[in-house]
């Protein structure tokens, strides 16, 4: 049987083994973390080169079918499902780490290179790329780049935007733009504008980022709490008083059980919540500031304050943060991680709400938050099987975050649109706002073949 | 929407390869994508239905009768070296093994069943199955490859290439073969503590192991007995099972793994101590391949075995006094760190001996590609990911490899001497041993 053409012209451009397109194979790309929905594309292409990326796109231009980038497939808001068919387009083989400058602090790397794999050749080095996604154990730095990722850290060294220097993208009619990694005096800032485009300008294909140095000193403590409402107002407290800690995270009661499971680490089972705090900075003044947040968090009613007095107990403790979301598996076979944000004032609230609302949608609801952010991550537990249940989880998301918008936050601080939340923009954004983010998409890809369907509703 | 993924209230028919497996083992993963960076051919070939996750969903697809099992589908299943780093990676507690091992078992015995017109396998029947397995007829066949070796040839044949003209697995079979050492006499029935007493064991010789690796035995037993340990090792035990339960025949694994149970006597001692992690891991899970009337004791036979780094940590090691100033670097076996996860253990006996520099292998948690018999019959794939190890090795500035598991040693071996570089590759026990007995390394 003939090859269809356009598959045909993909093995001619890129090479056979460059190009799965059995339908058995195919399954596999139907989603990404977001199992909602599902759709199959026609073609998934491996390129190895950014002439590869090239060929590729014009490939796709040629048999006018979309075109969707995705790396390794661990977006929360269905960023890569191929909702319209089209080729996937796999980063995964462009996965080198071209040059590591320490004295320039600047790391230049392929897109499909893993966060980890950067954090591992910096260990020991003194330096650092700082942005740690929760997922760094498999994402991309593609894929971070395109959702703007953020992470526990996010809270003193910023997203990921803050730490690009540079961008090389293939654009939609097969053109290469390179921004950076010098400079430019300010003009229109093409990078920002890369970052988090969820693969709808462009596809990344390297990108150069900042180094900075690491911290020296870390002081890592856990505080546990009665209740969520102590726990939140806490953190206000601390921020009130003038410490911003490297890092401030909450888990509540229902997310323990997982994590307790998973890791056994020695949470107390009787908390409502705790918060994981880091302090950094030059030693000098860092055990003041220590004993400053111990002391913060007993007068707030924290039952039992405990701090990592070493590093690999620091490193214990985070890992059970950072796998956390994944723990949940052993809640449930399904699950649904929202990303809303708050004023940060506004978390006892909004915590409470979510409680609220699970009892209203008889919807299970666990809870991690970057606290000190006021992004808060409830984790809808469901069946995928249960049609009831999968709707009722996905009310009592919509109402969730619909609170967020109430509270004058929003309803992504890193995990993106997609799909997933596409139904939002027009209430978080003005229709002008809206039309501007249009002209500027239509600009890069007038035919809309870049990731159609995704970031901004039609 | 797509949500309903396959209908389970038709469980799989008789035929299905995923019959033998458990559903609600499938449900745990929650596609979260986490596996994928640390799954060895997903890291090298970058395609979901290579990595952890895609592999759950194909089964997963067989399993709830989306799919038939295609011969690409199965190309994909077949690639994966059932390492478990997936296992480690995944917070969500998904038994990969769980999942892939019975359905390789099942499509092998459908196989057999409908006799496809299928070629003669000669080597799976005849190397996999009838000598593999054998300590004493594996002997036979080698000895005119020892003695080629000793009398020189060998090295001449590999000069000149000769070896190269093997055929196929074969071939790679004997380049596989490290240059001979002295091996020790037989292994005695029995040898006692030295010192106070602390433990009484049961050790395993295993089949390959015994024959490639008796003088790391005798290693062992030494560094066993300097801990005050009484150690039987009793006649009858074979082989465990792994080669033929990996290469999909549930029966004959079983046979071996009841052969075992006859062998030790469980009441006489306090853990059966296992040296290689392949036989460790396939041992500890004797309780859960199979459901006979044996079920529960072999379950109390599983709970007995212990690693041996495992079971000297646990003990308390006594700490050897020779200094060996050496730089070396530990890898961990896939079966030792993620099937047992026994990681610490190893590094905290190494840590012991006096002078010796331990140095962090980068991506140690990443396959070698030996994974029991999976270099001979993946070849390419293997000899990829032994080049990502020894670069990773050569990193360390090491010039010593430690691996507690005959194909790690094996695998890592040959590609040093392929490099011909100056890196010696020993089991973590070899060095305690000359620790202990005041010798350096030669
Ligand atoms: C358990 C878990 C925890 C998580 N924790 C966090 C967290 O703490 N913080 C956070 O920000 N996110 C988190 N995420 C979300 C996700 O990991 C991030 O969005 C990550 O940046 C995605 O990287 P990826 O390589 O998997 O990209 P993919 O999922 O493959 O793609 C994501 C989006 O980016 C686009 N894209 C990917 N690569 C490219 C490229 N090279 N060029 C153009 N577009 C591209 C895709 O089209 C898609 O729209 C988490 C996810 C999981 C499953
Ligand atoms: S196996 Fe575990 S880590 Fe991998 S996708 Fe499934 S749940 Fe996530
Ligand atoms: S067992 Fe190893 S090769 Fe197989 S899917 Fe898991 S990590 Fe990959």
């Amino acid at each position: 049987m003939a090859l269809p053409p356009l598959i045909a012209d993909l093995r001619r451009r890129l090479g056979p083994k460059n190009v799965v397109h059995a339908p058995s194979e195919l399954a596999v790309y139907d989603c990404d973390a977001f199992t909602v929905d599902r759709h199959r594309p026609d073609a998934v292409v491996f390129p190895h080169s950014t002439a590869q990326v090239v060929a590729a796109v014009e490939t796709c231009s040629k048999h006018e079918v979309p075109i969707i980038s995705r790396g390794s497939g661990t977006g929360l808001a269905g960023g890569c499902t191929p909702t319209k068919g089209g080729v996937v387009v796999m980063l995964t083989r462009m996965n080198h780490i071209l040059e590591l400058s320490l004295p320039d602090r600047l790391a230049v790397v392929e897109a499909g290179v893993p966060n980890i794999q950067l954090a591992r050749h910096l260990a020991g080095t003194g330096y650092q790329y700082a942005p740690d996604p929760s997922s760094q154990g498999a994402s991309t730095l593609g894929g971070n780049v395109a959702t703007n990722a953020g992470g526990p850290h996010t809270l003193k060294d910023g997203v990921t935007v803050h730490h690009v220097l540079g961008i090389e993208a293939v654009l939609a009619d097969g053109s290469i733009l390179q921004v950076g990694p010098v400079e430019d005096p300010a003009v229109l800032d093409l990078q920002a504008v890369l970052c988090g485009s969820e693969g709808t300008l462009g596809i990344i294909t390297k990108v150069w980022l900042r180094l900075t140095r690491a911290a020296e000193n870390h002081r890592a403590l856990r505080a546990a709490f009665t209740s969520v409402d102590d726990a939140t107002a806490t953190v206000s407290r601390i921020i009130a008083a003038g410490i911003i800690p490297a890092a401030m995270e909450l888990m509540d009661r229902g997310i323990l059980g997982a994590v307790e499971e998973a890791f056994h680490f020695g949470f107390p089972p009787d908390a409502g919540a705790i918060l994981i705090i880091e302090l950094d900075g030059p030693a000098v003044g860092l055990e003041e500031k220590q004993r400053q947040m111990v002391e913060l968090c007993r007068s707030n009613g924290a039952c039992e304050v405990l701090e990592a007095q070493t590093a690999k107990e620091r490193e214990t403790l985070w890992k059970c943060r950072k796998l956390s979301v994944g723990a949940v598996g052993r809640l449930s076979n399904s699950y649904m991680i929202q990303d809303g944000v708050v004023p940060r004032t506004r978390l006892p609230h909004i915590l409470r709400r979510i409680a609220e609302i699970a009892r209203h949608h008889q919807v299970r609801i666990v809870n991690v938050a970057h606290a000190g952010d006021g992004n808060v991550h409830p984790i809808l537990l469901f069946d995928e099987r249960d049609r009831d249940e999968v709707r009722r989880a996905l009310a009592a998301g919509r109402e969730l975050l619909d609170e967020c918008i109430a509270c004058g936050g929003s309803v992504t601080a890193e995990h993106g649109i997609g799909i997933e939340k596409i139904e939002f923009m027009e209430r978080l954004f003005a229709p002008a706002d809206l039309r501007a983010m249009r002209r500027l998409r239509e600009a890069f890809d007038p035919h809309g073949r870049m990731n159609p369907g995704k970031l901004l509703p039609a | 929407m797509d949500t309903t993924r396959g209908d389970i209230s038709n469980p799989p028919a008789d035929h299905n390869p995923a019959r033998n497996v458990d559903h609600h083992l499938f449900l745990e993963c929650v596609h979260c994508g986490l596996c994928t960076a640390t799954c060895p051919t997903f890291t090298e070939l970058g395609d979901e239905n290579d990595g952890p996750r895609g592999r759950i969903q194909l089964m997963r697809m067989v399993a709830e009768n989306q799919s038939p099992l295609t011969d690409r589908m199965r190309r994909h299943l077949e690639l994966c070296l059932d390492c478990r780093a997936c296992e480690t990676a995944c917070p969500s507690g998904v038994e990969y093994g769980r999942l892939i091992e019975p359905f390789r078992v099942a499509v092998h015995e459908t196989e057999q069943q409908a006799k496809v017109e299928q070629q003669f396998d000669w080597f799976r029947e005849i190397v996999l199955y009838r000598l593999f397995p054998y300590a004493e007829r594996l002997r036979a066949v080698l000895a005119p490859v020892r003695m080629a070796q000793r009398l020189g040839l060998w090295a001449a044949a590999e000069r000149i290439g000769l070896l190269r003209l093997a055929p196929g697995r074969m071939g790679r079979m004997v380049r596989l073969l490290p240059p001979p050492v002295r091996q020790g006499p037989r292994l005695p029935r029995f040898l006692p503590a030295v010192g106070r007493k602390r433990a009484v064991v049961g050790f395993f010789v295993g089949c390959v192991a015994d024959v490639m690796f008796r003088h790391t035995h005798w290693a062992t037993l030494r560094v066993l007995q300097q801990n005050g340990c009484d150690v039987f090792i009793p006649e009858g035990q074979g082989c465990c099972g792994a080669v033929h339960l990996h290469a999909g025949s549930s029966r004959k694994a079983r046979e071996m793994a009841d052969a075992n149970l006859v062998a030790f006597e469980l009441d006489r001692c306090d853990a059966i101590v296992v040296n290689h992690a392949g036989c460790g891991a396939m041992m500890k899970e004797y309780g859960v391949h199979w459901h006979d009337g044996l079920q529960p004791h072999r379950e109390k036979f599983a709970a007995k075995v212990m690693d041996v780094h495992e079971f000297l940590d646990d003990l308390g090691l006594l700490c050897p006094p020779g200094r060996i100033e050496e730089v070396a670097t530990y890898h961990d076996a896939c079966h030792l760190g993620h099937a047992q996860e026994v990681t610490e253990a190893p590094r905290n006996l190494l840590g012991t001996i006096p002078g010796l520099t331990l140095r962090d292998l980068p991506e140690t948690e990443i396959c070698c590609g030996s994974a029991g018999t999976y270099n001979l019959n993946e070849a390419a794939m293997a000899d990829r990911l032994a080049q990502r190890k020894l670069d990773n090795i050569v990193a360390t500035g090491a010039n010593l490899v430690l691996a507690a598991n005959a194909g790690c040693l094996l695998q890592i071996g040959r590609e040093v001497r392929r490099r011909k570089l100056p890196l010696r590759v020993m089991h973590p026990m070899d060095l305690l041993d000359l620790s202990y007995r005041g010798e350096c390394l030669v």
